[in-house]
């Protein structure tokens, strides 16, 4: 009896155990995966002199990751501001302060929703088609054959991709602010009837040139960062199958939305201090 | 001769590995290989699927690190060179990886023009005339319009290979440059592997398991079991061998030394105990 | 797709990128009315600056005229000090008279300056000397209150 009471003991010790190593493990090769993201971040703009000084490669790649997304980035911007303007409508109603619409609809796409949406839409629609391509060129050994022919497929496939997503981040945000504010405009000034004169002047007086424009495509040029470097690396570390690349493709959306909104978070914070 | 810079043409054997030994996470893949390859010879190296052929090409061509020995192409240690004494012997070495692994974002053209562009500052009229060159050899000049995708595999293997001796390399390795072909394609194949190797003066190594194919074209063979060479000789002599391995590798049979069965316990005790468990 | 048809995408791409951040720029901000030109600082102190804050405006006549750049507290005076970066091309006498006012009843507040007589203009680095604080709502309302509670007790006795 005593003794199978102890045989219980030692099964339970055992399976903590085991479950403590299994988080330390996870954990171990989390902190491992970052320290490898980090030096492959270093390696892409240690070796972005190609990328840059042959200017057709990533103007190939501005096509594929901005051009491609120009539909998607105008559509939405055109409805949220939309909507933006009929829920802005409703609200300021209430307080009698309807002329603020352009205020409103202009500072919360300039500030916030600007950058991020269009972020988030870019590191699903570019994002993922990045990680996919890489990936599937490593899987079918392209890279490894690059790599065998003396050209360094960080130099000559990575940075192009990475910096064509860094430049055309800040422009499709600029774009789906613009378009958004059309959008609010359209709604609020064309269908509801708010004054427009009102509307663009009192969105004058209050929007700023440095507080509120330039953060915003400082926002969108670190978040333009952040997906293109979580796009690559997903790419070049999937595992060389159809399964890998599927799931470094999921992983990539996921990853750069959280870390969109996470440093929109920081950055907010640090940016408009509220004074 | 290790310390002498650059590649050193008058050596007889342009790759030779020493005690060769290679582990993958502790498991070892190669153990002691010793492999010569002469100038102007095309070299076999056999074996069943996953027993290091691959791993081989790969220490040549620089991708890997061994763990012990060396591997010397023209007198060069590979794993001693930087990157950038890498890159220059890579550009003298060609290779066709097991699916071509065309650049599949690009023509047919622009694939066999991507080391020329890549390497060399060549105006684009004659880049375009060495790229019609090559294709031509491989007998697919109409094709260099079509996209990989829209080729069949024994044509992108083609295109491959013509991108492989793009640069006119002094080495060309072939992954399985056999695999998954129809048998005319196959021949073709067989048959070009023989003659560029001859028409360029270069040497080559084919990786494979099509015995048949291979000892038509190859003049020597090492066959490779477990990370070990088991035996070494001519085509002729491989044909014949008396080598258990080696006959039943030349031959196909499905049992011999290498075991139809994975290895596993007795089959009998793992019946008893399932009925002794169920009853 | 040939180069040239991509490169043609490229450029409109980002020519209309570039556009809408000058709209953004123009159109929506303030860029071309307030960043245009210098600046030059003068203080204000006030004994209250009531709901103020940095980048609130500063008006006279009802044109912005420049902008609050920053607020502190001087510990000896026990005064609000205000520094304010006034458009270069607008000069304002030196008894100029600065008042916190509020747009609307319960809008932003911003600095008004009226305008005196004097002859000689502020400079860079200048304190105007008369202000007057924040009309703070609740000791309007307790005032009213008071004088009203005193009128009646008054009226009673």
């Amino acid at each position: 009896m005593a003794k199978n009471c102890w045989k219980a003991r030692c099964a339970v010790a055992d399976g903590i155990a085991r479950a403590l190593r299994g988080l330390g493990q996870r954990v171990t090769s989390r902190i491992w995966r970052l320290g490898y993201a980090s030096r492959f971040f270093l390696a892409i703009l240690l070796h972005s002199g190609t990328a840059l000084r042959r200017l057709h490669l990533t103007v190939r790649e501005i096509y594929f990751t901005g051009v491609l997304s120009l539909i998607i980035i105008l559509v939405s911007g055109l409805f949220v501001g939309m909507v933006l303007g009929l829920q802005g409508y409703d609200t300021l109603q209430r307080y009698g302060s309807t002329e603020a619409l352009g205020v409103l609809v202009s500072l919360s796409l300039v500030r916030e929703l600007g950058p991020v949406v269009a972020a988030l839409l870019f590191a699903s629609r570019a994002g993922s088609a990045i990680t996919a391509e890489i990936g599937m060129m490593k899987a079918t050994e392209q890279l490894s054959a690059m790599e065998m022919m003396a050209v360094d497929p960080i130099a000559r496939v990575v940075a192009p991709r990475f910096w064509g997503g860094v430049i055309s981040m800040p422009l499709l945000a600029a774009l789906f602010s613009a378009m958004g504010i059309f959008g609010g405009y359209l709604v609020g000034v064309q269908l509801i009837g708010v004054d427009e004169g009102s509307f663009w002047s009192q969105m004058q007086a209050s929007v700023d040139f440095r507080e509120d424009i330039l953060n915003g495509v400082i926002k969108s040029f670190v978040f333009g960062i952040i997906v293109s470097w979580v796009a690559v690396f997903e790419g070049y570390d999937a595992e060389p199958t159809a399964e890998g690349v599927s799931g470094a493709t999921t992983r990539t959306v996921v990853t750069s939305s959280l870390a969109i909104l996470a440093a929109d978070f920081i950055l907010t914070a640090f940016m408009f201090t509220g004074t | 001769m290790t310390g002498v810079p650059g590649v050193n043409m008058s050596q007889e054997s342009l790759v030779e590995i020493r005690d060769l030994n290679f582990t993958y996470d502790e498991r070892p893949v190669l153990t002691g290989i010793n492999m010569t390859i002469p100038r102007g010879k095309v070299v076999a190296v056999m074996g069943s699927s996953g027993c290091g052929k691959t791993t081989t090409l790969r220490l040549i061509g620089g991708q890997l690190k061994p763990t012990s020995g060396t591997v010397k192409v023209g007198g060069q240690v590979v794993h001693e060179l930087d990157a950038a004494g890498l890159y220059g012997l890579r550009r003298r070495m060609g290779m066709l990886f097991q699916f071509g692994a065309l650049f599949t974002d690009m023509s047919v053209y622009d694939n066999i023009a991507f080391q020329m562009r890549e390497h060399t500052d060549l105006p684009e009229a004659l880049i375009r005339d060495l790229v019609l060159m090559k294709l031509h050899a491989v007998g697919l000049r109409g094709a260099h319009s079509l996209m990989p995708a829209e080729l069949s595999g024994g044509m992108a293997r083609r295109v491959a290979l013509a991108r492989a001796i793009a640069l006119d390399p002094m080495l060309i390795m072939y992954d399985e440059p056999f695999a998954g072909l129809d048998p005319i394609s196959l021949s073709i194949v067989g048959e070009l592997i023989r003659k560029l190797n001859d028409a360029l003066g270069a040497s080559s190594i084919v990786v494979t398991h099509d015995v048949q194919e291979s000892l038509k074209i190859v003049d020597y063979v090492y066959f490779v079991s477990a990370g070990k060479i088991v035996a070494e000789g001519t085509a002729e002599e491989m044909k014949h061998s008396t080598v258990p391995y080696v006959h039943q590798f030349v031959w196909g049979e499905a049992d011999g030394p290498v075991p139809f069965q994975y290895p596993a316990r007795p089959y009998g005790e793992e019946l008893l105990e399932s009925a002794v468990r169920r009853g | 797709m040939s180069r040239t048809t991509l490169d043609l995408w490229v450029g409109f791409f980002v020519a209309v990128g570039l556009g809408a951040l000058l709209f953004l720029a123009l159109k929506v901000g303030n860029m071309a009315s307030s960043n245009s030109g210098d600046t030059y600082a003068i203080h204000a102190k006030f004994d209250n600056i009531g709901g103020l804050k940095v980048r609130g405006a500063v008006k006279s006549a009802g044109v912005v005229v420049g902008r609050v750049t920053e607020i502190r507290f001087d510990p000896e005076a026990y005064l609000a000090v205000v520094t304010i970066n006034v458009d270069s091309r607008y000069k304002f006498p030196r008894d100029t008279f600065a008042t916190i006012n509020t747009s609307g009843l319960l809008g932003e507040q911003y600095i008004g300056f009226e305008v005196g007589g004097d002859t000689a203009m502020l400079k860079a680095g200048d304190t105007i000397k008369k202000t007057q604080s924040a009309v703070v709502l609740e000791k309007l309302i307790s005032q009213f209150m008071f004088n009203k509670a005193a009128e009646d007790g008054g009226n009673n006795k």
